[in-house]
């Protein structure tokens, strides 16, 4: 027999359905990411780190889960909302199914539910913390538990999620699939390039060896003196979890290696970076989670699909006369990238390495690795 | 980039008649294309010989040519018009071949046109799969293994390489015509034949066998900027084999992972711009091998497709529109999304619903046509559902395909155990329109989801669903009663798809008790929108689909509103007419204040454009979706009498159900259909029906027709289309058509009609309104003697040989039939005249199939006026009181898809064959009849052989055209009695064997290409038999035939205005007397 769920949301709306994955109670922020494929790339995103994610697909499962396309090392996210799992998987890399692989993770999701009208009300009134229980109790008590957690903001969550320990990476993207539109890999790293881990995605790495680096992976605290003692050709700042204001010290370290080495933002890094210029950031509604986004290159007129997740942005006017916005969200005019070409930086909100979602923006690393050779 | 400057005038072309593979779906590609140009300030010229669609209404392009779609037509008007610029990419493959061939002969350079939206460099390189090849090597993206061939000698050497199972793929034709899969050599030999003869190129391709991979589409769209986006991913639940628009369908793809699907998008992008699409939509479609997940592209096309409408209606995003305006030069970002309004047109849509689309095929007309589903295409229409999830959209799927079928029933199989298991195996291996259910079946006999895909190659996880359906079929089976079903059981079901209909037979209970029962516990569906974005902005344009789920996002506006029904799937006898009509309605329902609200499930139609009316209810058209729909927007009626039968059929349960009909009662349609209420109603109005009768059983039948005397009319009751009608000549065929055709019951009975020899059968539309006036909107005669299904009939507006004396008794009959029924709104009779005498054949009230060619040929648009008649408005007060005077002619001509029926017979008959028509227009008939047969794809000849044989009784006639042949310098070749006759009238001929007589007989001389056009009438069960032959290689080998002796007095006539000059081309708004709206002006 299926067990009962319910999800409950701090502003008193809940939602009956029926429980999956890992059984148990979970909390965490309720966002919603309208990404038709790659669920398995969302959950083990450690941006998601605190999150319980819906998916507005509603058929979830379908391909099952395997080990190739998985971005962090486990399941990130605390908690997943869908409204029809598929119990079985059906896909020639599927190893398991999605809900053995929650289970596995130990992280606790709800099917069932109306989910567009949970993704319609996230609109209306905003991202906010929520409570998966399969545990019996009442929604009533539910919704108070959701209000009494800890929101999102002033959470130092990458440092969390960062390595403990320095690594190398030198593996190229797994030619899974071959051929069509991928970069020729260079035979011999040409840059070395420092990588700090706010929380990255393991195919930022992928891409990075692809044209050519030789990475670093650094956790979020090391010093920028640290940094340029290893003499990179670059530095790289990935994406993470949370709000960009709470990453312990990361704003002076970044703007101590501003104009000494060529910088690469991703996400959390671009808002990292903008911080570290003197700009500010903010939270937004409900962020941007999907793979539909479109950005245009101020510098080109071009226009490029792109994958986003994230609940905080970067305020445009806070950036005048620091930096170039040179990209926006042509659905609602948000910064979507930056750069100090004086300083050989630049930045992006959302993420070019894709997975899941568009690869229209890879070419960001050839730009990176051109900022570098100078 | 914003718009450009230099185009100012564009020629938009058209896909001309509705033909299997190319249908209502480019009307509305063309509609939402011209209104965009209009909108733009661009003066718009269309080329379109279909006259039953809505984008040749006068009032859309500025100058709308119903021409013949040929190069010849073409120059004309390049040459008078003098457009800037062609726009190729809305019209099919028809107006893509069109436009290559100006662009090859030099004919735009010469008139200095461009192309705009592809260039012939893409149109060739997409379309002629060796460039494609090349192309695709280019960029690394696979293909399966394959070679060309021009010979068949060529094509059994590669095919040595390539092996069995092995694809032949003739070049440049639509839908796949001629091509198909070979197992083994002699299979191969045969196909390769017809490929090379159907190709325009004499080209075929071999290709190896992707037989069973899964198969995928993508929609793309590029900017002058470079930008590509992908409006749509479609997964095909009939594995690869089948071609795409005969498989189940599904959006989006279902089982990609993202690195799969993004594989597939990067390939996309990589082939759009390596084949060079400007700007515009174009299709991709793909291959996966489902073990290894090896990709392979398998085609593209460099223009809107019926994929493209399928994917516009399934995710909100109107490609047609979109890429019209980036054949501006407008970029993606500088347009924006209709739906969000806010956001711009540079995005790509997401889903959070499941979109499932269904064939229709029409297989029951051609009985000896071999029903096996391939490459080449044979459906004539399609439906789709949304549903929140598969089960629900599969389901609902289903019931809108009319097949008389409510849920997963179980087909009919062999009682014996292993023969059953044989057929079914066959049935899931061997891909058939039945298929769907013996899938279902399969699992109730206790295989499993290995057992059948491994026969069928269907994906698990769409087979899993289904599984999960039967056994839920079978579990709901068992609470045995309606009162006990918990509601959370009864409710699971309603979202998994489960119609009322299919419960209630399920547990043993009419529809209306579910219903009942399922309103008194609250389980009503909630609407939800289509919005292109899942919900992450808000959404203005009402695109709904029903769901059972928690929130209802559209409640209704307290409006005035009228409830359109529309008519489903196209199939043969229910055609884009009525999408026309129901679009009319809603236009002027609109223009009169009212909220139009559409409920239709035909994704390729105008109807079902979210721009068309203010509500748009993507439903299945089934008294349960209607009715759920109407009692929550509280209509002041429905239009029912606008779309086919298919509305109708549900009309008097609907008005049961507390739903007002507006216009004609569905009891004065029921007395028009039901034959003995009819008789009574002719009788009362003194006029004259064929001798006829009623059989309710199989005995009686042979009592009616021994009254009448053979030869008789038998028929169903209550039919569209003349299914399943038929001339029977003697006892023994009655005998046949009673144990073969039908089955006689008292619910059921049996038409039984005198065939009137030798009769003129002529159509009559009317518009009534509620105070009684009638306007006549036109009469049309047809070409062919009575017997011939007028949908098949050619035609003339006005009558060519019948007195004006003749034609006012008939109007001042169909007047008095419509007061008598009290119609209120449109009428269609069908009348036959024998001598002086004219019999009613049948009285129609409600739209019919000559309304849009009338409305078409006379400028006044008589749906519109039913629409607002229905909702009270008088004909005096529309200013309608008189019939449309004109001083040209118009011809229908129709089209038929035989040769995609290998061995059907191409004889006309009371069954309706024919998918669409075509309109010549002149100030003559035999020049309007030239058009006619040039736009339906006839090649007339200027000199050569012509073969004519007749029956006995057209000998006389075919004198004088034997003549009249001979004196154009036509040689004639004649069988050896009609010899005979001709000569004892000095006429010269060559005789040549009859098939039965010999060989070489007349048949050869076709095959070898000796004769330029054959006029053969026959009658009777045996002379039809004996020259089947002649019919069908004339055909196959593009022969113009006739098969009436007035046909082929029209045809002579025709042949003679060729020989005197070229054909004039004129837009219709000058034989109307329109003057054109300034460009710019919105319509």
């Amino acid at each position: 027999m299926t067990k009962r769920a319910v999800l409950a949301l701090a502003d008193g709306t809940t939602f009956e359905g029926r429980a999956f994955g890992a059984v148990g109670e979970t909390v965490g922020e309720v966002v919603f990411n309208t990404t038709m494929y790659g669920y398995q790339e969302v959950l083990t995103d450690p941006s998601y780190v605190g999150q319980i994610v819906t998916m507005s697909y509603p058929e979830i499962g379908n391909v099952g889960a395997n080990p190739e396309d998985e971005e962090g090392s486990r399941v990130h996210a605390v908690g997943m909302v869908v409204r029809a799992l598929s119990e079985q998987p059906s896909n020639w890399r599927a190893k398991e199914s999605l809900d053995a692989y929650l289970k596995r993770n130990g992280v606790a999701g709800i099917e069932g539910i109306d989910t567009r009208r949970l993704v319609r009300h996230l609109r209306t009134h905003g991202a906010q913390m929520g409570v998966i229980s399969s545990e019996g109790l009442s929604p009533v008590a539910l919704v108070e538990r959701a209000r009494s957690a800890r929101g999102m903001e002033g959470l130092d969550l990458a440092t969390g999620v960062s390595t403990k320990e320095a690594y190398t990476f030198t593996q190229p993207s797994p030619d899974v699939f071959t051929g069509l539109g991928e970069v020729q890999v260079p035979a011999e790293p040409r840059f070395d390039v420092v990588a700090y881990d706010y929380g990255l995605k393991k195919s930022m790495l992928h891409f990075l060896v692809d044209v050519g680096c030789r990475v670093t992976v650094v956790p979020a605290n090391t010093t920028a003196e640290e940094v340029l003692a290893r003499k990179p050709n670059g530095v790289f700042l990935a994406n993470g979890p949370g709000d960009p204001a709470a990453v312990k010290g990361a704003d002076r370290t970044v703007a101590a290696l501003l104009g000494k080495v060529p910088v690469f933002g991703i996400c959390l890094g671009h808002q990292i970076m903008a911080l570290a210029l003197g700009g500010r950031t903010y939270k937004m509604k409900f962020g941007h989670r999907g793979g539909n986004q479109p950005v245009k290159d101020l510098t080109t007129g071009k226009v490029e699909i792109t994958a986003q997740n994230h609940g905080f942005a970067v305020d445009d006017a806070s950036l005048k006369g620091l930096a170039v916005v040179t990209h926006i969200n042509l659905n609602d005019g948000t910064v979507e990238g930056l750069a100090v070409p004086d300083a050989r930086a630049f930045s992006v909100q959302y993420h070019p390495e894709a997975s899941p979602g568009p690869h229209d923006a890879r070419y960001l690393f050839d730009r990176f690795a051109k900022l570098m050779a100078g | 980039m914003p718009k450009r400057t230099d185009i100012r005038k564009v020629l938009v072309i058209g896909s001309g008649p509705i033909v299997i593979g190319q249908a209502v779906e480019f009307d509305y590609s063309g509609t939402q294309a011209i209104k965009a140009l209009r909108d733009e300030g661009v003066e718009v010229v269309l080329l379109n010989s279909n006259p039953a669609t809505v984008m040749t209404d006068p009032e859309f392009a500025h100058r709308t040519y119903i021409e013949p779609i040929t190069v010849e037509a073409a120059e004309r008007i390049l040459a008078s018009e003098r457009p800037d610029s062609l726009l190729p990419t809305m019209g099919g493959q028809t107006a893509l071949n069109l436009a290559k061939a100006l662009a090859e002969q030099g004919i735009l350079e010469k008139y200095g046109v461009r192309l705009i939206g592809a260039s012939l460099d893409a149109i060739n390189k997409a379309e002629d799969r060796q460039l494609f090849k090349a192309a695709m090597q280019k960029i690394g993206v696979a293909l399966p293994k394959s070679g060309y061939a021009t010979t068949l000698d060529q094509a059994m050497s590669l095919v040595e390489e390539i092996g069995f199972p092995a694809i032949i793929r003739p070049s440049f034709t639509l839908g796949g015509t001629g091509g198909g899969i070979a197992y083994n050599r002699e299979e191969f030999e045969t196909i390769c034949r017809s490929g090379l003869k159907a190709s325009p190129t004499t080209t075929i391709l071999v290709e190896e066998s992707v037989l069973g991979w899964k198969e995928y589409e993508l929609e793309v769209v590029r900017d002058t900027a470079d930008n590509v986006i992908i409006v749509c991913s479609i997964e095909n639940l009939d594995p690869m084999g089948v071609h795409t628009g005969d498989s189940i369908t599904v959006a989006p793809a279902q089982t990609l992972t993202d690195r799969e699907y993004q594989r597939m998008r990067q390939a996309s992008l990589a082939i759009i711009r390596e084949i060079g699409v400007d700007t515009g939509g174009s299709n991709i479609q793909f291959g996966i091998n489902p073990k290894d997940g090896r990709m392979v592209v398998i085609e593209m096309n460099p223009r809107v497709s019926r994929s493209s409408a399928l994917a516009s209606k399934a995710t909100g995003y109107p490609i047609a529109k979109i890429a019209a305006k980036l054949a501006l030069g407008y970029t993606l970002d500088e347009l924006r999304n209709d739906i969000t309004r806010d956001t711009p047109a540079s995005f790509e849509p997401t889903l959070d619903y499941v979109v499932v689309k269904v064939p229709r095929f029409n297989f029951e007309k051609f009985p000896h046509a071999d029903r096996t589903l391939t490459t080449s295409m044979r459906s004539v229409g399609e439906v789709m559902a949304i549903g929140r999830t598969f089960p629900e959209a599969y389901m609902k799927a289903l019931r809108s395909m009319e097949l008389g079928r409510v849920g997963l029933e179980s087909p009919e199989l062999p009682a014996e155990k292993e023969e059953r298991e044989k057929v079914l195996r066959e049935a899931l291996r061997i891909p058939r329109p039945e298929r769907p259910w013996f899938v279902a079946q399969a699992f109730r006999e206790g295989m499993t989801v290995e057992d059948v895909h491994a026969l069928s190659a269907i994906d698990p996880w769409f087979l899993r669903y289904i599984q999960m359906l039967v056994n839920e079929a079978q579990s709901l089976q068992e609470y045995g009663r309606l009162d006990q079903l918990p509601d959370e059981v009864l409710r699971q079901a309603k979202a998994h798809g489960f119609s009322d209909k299919y419960l209630g037979r399920l547990l043993g209970y009419p529809a209306e008790e579910v219903r009942a029962h399922r309103h008194a516990r609250n389980i009503r569906p909630v609407y939800k929108r289509v919005d292109t974005c899942a919900a992450e902005f808000e959404a203005y344009t009402p695109y709904l689909y029903s769901t059972y789920e928690e929130e209802d996002e559209a409640p209704p506006t307290d409006r005035q509103k009228v409830l359109i029904l529309g008519s489903g799937p196209i199939r043969i006898g229910q055609g884009i007419e009525f999408d026309y009509a129901c679009v009319h309605a809603a236009f002027a329902l609109r223009e009169a204040g009212y909220e139009t609200v559409m409920v239709n499930c035909n994704p390729e139609t105008v109807s079902t454009d979210y721009d068309t009316s203010d509500r748009l209810y993507f439903e299945p058209l089934t008294i349960e979706d209607v009715l759920e729909v109407s009692q929550r927007e509280k209509p002041v009626g429905a239009i029912v009498q606008f779309g086919g039968q298919t509305p109708l059929r549900i009309s008097v349960p609907l008005e049961k159900a507390g739903l007002p009909i507006l216009g004609t009662s569905p009891d004065a349609i029921d007395r028009a259909e039901d034959r003995e209420r009819f008789a009574a109603l002719i009788e009362k109005l003194g006029l004259k029906q064929p001798e006829n009768g009623v059989a309710r059983s199989h005995a009686e039948a042979f009592k009616v027709a021994e009254r009448i005397g053979y030869p008789v009319m038998v028929r169903p009751s209550y039919v569209l289309g003349g299914r399943a009608m038929e001339t029977v000549y003697d006892v023994s065929s009655l005998e046949r058509y009673m144990r073969e055709a039908v089955s006689a019951s008292p619910e059921h009975p049996v038409l039984i009609d005198r065939f009137l020899k030798e009769a003129i059968e002529v159509d009559l539309d009317l518009v009534a309104d509620s105070t009684g006036a009638v306007m006549i909107g036109g009469v049309l005669e047809h070409i062919q003697e009575a017997g011939v299904h007028s949908g098949d009939a050619a035609a003339t507006l006005p009558p060519h040989s019948l007195s004006p004396d003749l034609v006012e008794r008939m109007k001042d009959q169909a007047i008095a039939l419509a007061r008598e029924l009290g119609v209120v709104g449109l009428m269609n009779v069908q009348f036959a005249i024998q001598g002086k005498t004219i019999y009613i054949l049948e009285v129609n009230p409600r739209a019919s199939r000559t309304v849009p060619f009338i409305s078409k040929a006379t400028g006044v648009a008589m749906a519109k006026i039913a629409a607002l008649c229905m909702v009270g408005k008088t004909l005096k007060e529309q200013g309608v009181t008189q019939e449309p005077e004109f001083k040209h002619v118009a011809v229908k001509e129709s089209v038929f898809p035989f040769a995609r029926f290998a061995g059907v017979d191409v004889i006309l008959g009371p069954e309706m064959k024919s998918t669409g028509e075509v309109m010549g227009l002149a100030n003559d008939y035999a020049s309007a009849f030239a058009k006619s047969q040039l736009a339906a794809g006839v090649k007339l000849p200027k000199s050569g052989k012509v073969f004519i044989s007749v029956k006995d009784d057209d000998k006389p006639a075919v004198v004088d055209l034997a003549r009249r042949l001979r004196s154009m310098g036509f040689s004639l070749i004649v069988t050896s009695g009609t010899h005979t006759y001709l000569a004892t009238k000095g006429i010269e001929a060559q005789v040549v064997q009859k098939v039965k007589e010999g060989r070489p007989n007349i048949v050869d001389k076709i095959v070898d290409g000796e004769i330029v056009l054959v006029i053969n009438t026959t009658f009777g069960k045996q002379e039809i038999a004996d020259s089947f032959s002649i019919r069908r290689e004339s055909l196959m080998h593009s022969v113009p035939y006739y098969t009436t002796v007035q046909a082929a007095r029209m045809a002579v006539g025709a042949l003679e205005s060729l020989k005197r000059a070229d054909l004039e081309v004129k837009p219709l708004q000058e034989y109307l007397g329109i003057t054109a709206a300034p460009p710019g002006t919105r319509r």
